[in-house]
């Protein structure tokens, strides 16, 4: 979806300030909010893409207007509700109202550790060829898809080179829609500023892109 | 969680001085606490780990062992992600790392445009300007005025590479190590690297 997230290229949003020292918080509701979002996506409910996916789906300005862990916040209540998990009324008024739900699992504390050692490798065996190798030359296809994409919009219709190969990874298209891991060749494509933003510069973007992005440049 | 008069009306009031997203995210705690879909002994643990235990110290000596030990350095390149957990660095948004070497004609930075993918394991969580709007939206189209904005000039006839991280591949940035630091120990070299640099907005120079 060409949603509020999609930020590469945009101007307007003025200077990137950065404090000295900063602090791993700002507040002292950040930690809690960052935590219940850590602690519920181990329930299992949904997966990376989609934890995604509700984010950009917020509303636009609402999207830009938010601090980060509130933004992370309001799309966990969004997923909360939208699967059942927590009525609107009980969010509402912060008290049980229904039943819970089942969960896959609830991480309990002596089990966090181990958790996040472990992490989620995105890796998997495929089936599809791999269609391209380092030197190639690709042109990015130009879809805006209703859905979840990881294709940026500033990268669409340009050409760039093929300048590493991951394997096969989840496909966060497909991913975050409900339709399988569905894993493709992950490639890192190398494009000219000059390329994408016309501009006389010697400077560079690299993307990580998947291969229903690429088409061969003829 | 019992439900008693008093113990709602004490959290009604310490709740008067809170703001309204903080009144939010604790009304969210309590209530899936209550579902039981989250343990809060859980959710102190998350927390300590990320303010105590995992943070850019552990990139720093990242860097600090491929300044000093060429083999690392060279398995970094070919399989980051084995390299780095070698140190015990792995897991959670760090699965699949990627280490960009600066070199005199390639500075590297790294951005995340569509959200604010970062490697957890070797830098810890974000700081605000990495996930704000004005980083993620000029990075990629006019990185040397950002870089001004982090106090870095880079030269001309330098290439700036920007790393969009769209994909589940995470990278750290193994910066130049500054002249005048021969014979110093992997410890002392550690001491100099800063998470900006780490990050490509940012250089390593010995203090003044």
């Amino acid at each position: 979806m060409n949603g509020p997230h999609d930020m590469g290229g945009f101007t307007g949003f003025g200077p990137v300030l950065h404090e000295d020292d900063e602090p791993v918080w700002h507040d002292d509701w950040e930690p809690r909010a960052f935590a219940l979002v850590l602690a519920m996506g181990m329930t299992g409910s949904w997966n990376i893409d989609e934890a995604r996916h509700a984010r950009e789906r917020l509303p636009a300005m609402r999207y830009w207007h938010s601090s980060y862990y509130e933004m992370r916040h309001d799309a966990l209540i969004l997923q909360l509700i939208e699967l059942g998990l927590v009525t609107a009324v009980e969010e509402k008024q912060g008290r049980m109202a229904a039943p819970p739900k089942p969960v896959e699992r609830v991480a309990k504390a002596e089990m966090i550790p181990a958790i996040l050692a472990a992490g989620s490798v995105y890796e998997r065996p495929g089936n599809q060829p791999q269609g391209f190798a380092i030197g190639d030359k690709v042109r990015i296809r130009t879809i805006n898809p209703q859905g979840h994409t990881r294709l940026p919009r500033y990268a669409r219709g340009k050409t760039g080179e093929i300048v590493a190969v991951h394997g096969t990874h989840v496909f966060p298209d497909s991913s975050a829609s409900g339709q399988g891991e569905d894993p493709h060749w992950l490639y890192t494509v190398r494009f000219t500023g000059a390329e994408l933003w016309g501009k006389d510069t010697k400077d560079a973007v690299c993307i990580d892109l998947w291969e229903p992005y690429l088409e061969a440049q003829s | 969680m019992p439900h008693d008069g008093h113990h709602h009306d004490h959290d009604h009031e310490e709740g008067s001085e809170l703001s309204p997203i903080a009144l939010r995210v604790k009304a969210l705690e309590s209530l899936l606490v209550e579902k039981g879909y989250v343990d809060p002994k859980a959710l102190d643990v998350l927390i300590d780990t990320y303010e105590t235990k995992i943070g850019p110290r552990n990139g720093a000596r990242v860097v600090a062992k491929a300044w000093t030990d060429p083999d690392f350095a060279d398995w970094l390149k070919r399989d980051a992600t084995a390299a780095i957990a070698s140190l015990g660095f792995t897991g959670r948004q760090g699965e699949h790392m990627v280490a960009l070497f600066n070199t005199p004609e390639t500075h590297n930075m790294v951005v995340c445009t569509l959200c604010s993918c970062y490697p957890w394991p070797v830098l810890g969580l974000p700081p605000v300007w990495y996930k704000s709007m004005p980083y993620r939206s000029r990075a990629v189209i006019e990185p040397r005025e950002v870089l001004k904005e982090f106090g870095v000039e880079m030269a001309a006839e330098r290439e700036v590479r920007v790393w969009d991280s769209t994909a589940e591949v995470r990278y750290l940035v193994i910066p130049e190590r500054p002249a005048g630091t021969e014979g110093w120990s992997e410890d002392k070299l550690a001491g100099l690297v800063t998470r900006n640099a780490m990050i490509g907005t940012g250089v390593v120079t010995l203090p003044a």
